[in-house]
């Protein structure tokens, strides 16, 4: 499988400042991605969880800091000494950002073609071909243009794309922001089904708590201009910090605690049952 | 560690085996898939023991290639396999491109698409037109409605912003005509008629349609692209449950703005062309301004100015309406918003010269020669 034999750090943050004018944004903020797992970023809006993604990805250049990707820093480098870790990664922007005068098919192709052109036209449409039935897009979804596609479809298509090219790290910005609870539940399983099947590792910026406690195997808290806290939710919930405690705590968080429980009991039950069967 | 993939060939046990080896990766797959391609025969092993990594596409190649030469696959590593397990599954018949029709289909459908659009657009305008005089009778009778800010602020962006280059624009013109005509009137003697031409060339027609053209590019454009955006940023849906009419709070004070100001800019061009052929005849012919002007109102009947004034307003009208039209139009995506906004200038356009056309020949039969 396509992970990274020794246990490097994916992303490695160290004392990030961001400023837009006068409003500081990100102060010594320090955040670490391990192999393999779903970090989700949590924090209340306007903390900066998009512009920390940015960061990363060398949309958004930080006043001062390190970061790390890969082991490589990707602060103040070239574009050309970027494109060897732009390879090992995809992104799926908050509205799918598809290109609208592309249809889906061709929209996975993009990062193919960019890379490596000298495929084939006949591998180059069967990768797309697989990758859109893999992330779970209908099959004659491949000829079809954005502005034709549902808000779910668009999202997956988003996703075929950034995993055109078998990336090791995957950043989702609200994967699940406006999908309805049926959907945002098949999305939550489809990332987890492909980061079983591909090992994948996941960078995760999200508001849906339902998300958070059924795929995230650590969650970063973003607040005053750092990250907070970082650990599993059980951990976290363990911290005796306001906003924390509120943010999983409230109603909401309650709701998504229970259902977890509920789900997690209920396959107890399935198991033993089947045990008794036997 | 990581290497180039490759596979060998050989004969075990009287079966034909292929044995990969290196990174099945997207990055190290190089001329693999091809060679595999040009590959003979059917039925043989894939051996992949001696394979490093592996990425999906690195499988759907194994795959594809045990799938069409009916060859079976050993040897794979549980990752692997997993993998292999992965694409298979993901193997079913996707339509990448739309089916191609038949090249006669294909114009027959343009030909007839093209018609209907076109008798679309034209019905549409007509709507249009329509529901603007009924919310015009409509704020005609409800003074108050009347968003007379909204107007004040349309006449700033369409006229004041617009002097500066309509003013160069058409001394340049008046410059270029005098000039022209100049050399050409030399040749009968006749230059002194150069004021003639300048004269009503400039009032009668080109101050108007000059400006015309400058309006429908900066003013109609920004108004189709306007009212598009906000028609994708749902804004216009917005204002319809408010209550607020778009065609009131959008349309008219944007068409009502270009009517006013387009009699205004039209004169003003047509005066400052003149102006700038009368230094043109002033340096380079020798008529000084005194008798330029004498001549100019001698021969420029007030008939041109009349032509003048009735057509720009309808000119400006013919603009805004093209603009605001094409801008509601919009329904998908970004892309059909810079469609639209072309669409807008193109109609403005074409509209505006063949309708001067016709102004043209209809003040010539009123007599106004």
């Amino acid at each position: 499988m396509a992970v990274s034999e020794d246990q490097e750090l994916i992303v490695e943050i160290k004392g990030l400042k961001n400023c837009f004018g006068e409003q500081v944004v990100h102060e010594g903020l320090d955040l670490e991605v391990r192999p393999g797992e779903i970090l989700g970023v949590v924090g209340g809006s306007g903390t900066g969880k998009s512009v920390l993604m940015r960061s990363v990805i060398g949309l958004q250049r930080p006043v001062e800091g390190e970061i790390r990707v890969f082991g490589q820093p990707v602060i103040g480098r070239d574009d050309s000494e970027l494109q060897g870790i732009r390879k090992r990664w995809g992104i799926l922007f908050q509205g799918a950002a598809l290109f609208s005068t592309l249809t889906v098919a061709e929209n996975v192709q993009v990062p193919l073609r960019e890379f490596y052109p000298r495929l084939s036209e006949r591998l180059l449409d069967e990768i797309a071909a697989y990758k859109i039935v893999m992330v779970g897009l209908p099959p004659d979804a491949g000829p079809k243009f954005p502005a034709e596609l549902s808000g779910g479809m668009r999202k997956r298509a988003g996703i075929a794309r950034a995993l055109a090219l078998d990336p090791e790290l995957l950043f989702l910005d609200e994967p699940t922001a406006g999908l309805d609870p049926i959907g945002a539940a098949a999305f939550d399983q489809l990332i987890l089904d492909l980061r079983g099947q591909l090992g994948l590792t996941v960078f995760l910026i999200t508001h849906d708590l339902d998300t958070l406690y059924s795929i995230c195997d650590r969650v970063a808290v973003l607040a005053e201009g750092k990250v907070i806290a970082v650990g599993t939710i059980p951990e976290l919930l363990a911290l005796d910090h306001e906003w924390i405690q509120e943010y999983f705590r409230g109603p909401r968080g309650r709701a998504a605690e229970e259902a977890v429980e509920a789900e997690a009991e209920s396959k107890a039950e399935a198991a033993q049952k089947q045990g008794a069967d036997r | 560690m990581s290497s180039v993939a490759r596979f060998t060939e050989n004969v075990q046990d009287g079966r034909r085996v292929l044995r990969f080896e290196g990174d099945l990766t997207l990055s190290r797959l190089g001329v693999l898939p091809a060679r595999l391609d040009r590959l003979k025969g059917n039925g043989f092993e894939i051996d992949l023991s001696g394979v490093g990594r592996m990425d999906t596409i690195g499988a759907w190649v194994v795959h594809r290639t045990a799938r069409d030469r009916s060859a079976r696959i050993v040897g794979a590593s549980e990752g692997a396999q997993t993998l292999l397990n992965q694409v298979s599954q993901s193997d079913q018949p996707v339509k990448v491109r739309p089916d191609p029709p038949p090249p006669m289909q294909r114009v027959l459908n343009q030909i007839g698409s093209a018609t209907l659009e076109a008798g679309r657009t034209l019905r549409g305008l007509l709507a249009f037109f329509g529901a603007m005089l009924i919310s015009f009778v409509y704020v005609a009778r409800h003074p108050r409605r009347f968003r007379i800010n909204a107007v004040v602020q349309r006449f700033e962006v369409v006229g004041v912003h617009a002097f500066g280059i309509i003013g160069l624009m058409s001394f340049l013109v008046g410059i270029v005509i005098a000039q022209q005509g100049a050399v050409q009137l030399r040749q009968f003697g006749a230059e002194v008629f150069t004021v003639n031409l300048i004269g009503r060339s400039a009032i009668k027609e080109l101050g108007v349609l000059m400006t015309a053209i400058m309006v429908a590019g900066r003013s109609g454009s920004s108004f189709a692209a306007q009212l598009g955006s906000m028609k994708l940023a749902e804004e216009v849906d917005a204002m319809r449950t408010i209550g607020v009419s778009p065609m009131e709070a959008l349309v008219l004070p944007r068409v009502f703005a270009t009517v006013m100001m387009m009699p205004l800019l039209s004169f003003y061009a047509a005066i400052v062309a003149v102006i700038g052929g009368g230094i043109f005849c002033w340096v380079s012919l020798g008529i000084p301004p005194i008798t330029f002007v004498q001549r100019t109102r001698e021969v420029v009947p007030m008939t041109d100015l009349w032509q003048l004034l009735i057509k720009a307003p309808v000119f400006g009208l013919i603009i805004s309406m093209a603009g605001c039209f094409q801008g509601m139009q919009v329904k998908s995506d970004a892309e059909e918003v810079g469609f639209r906004t072309t669409t807008a200038v193109v109609q403005a356009i074409f509209l505006v010269i063949v309708l001067d056309a016709f102004f043209a020949v209809f003040f010539t039969s009123v007599g106004w020669l």
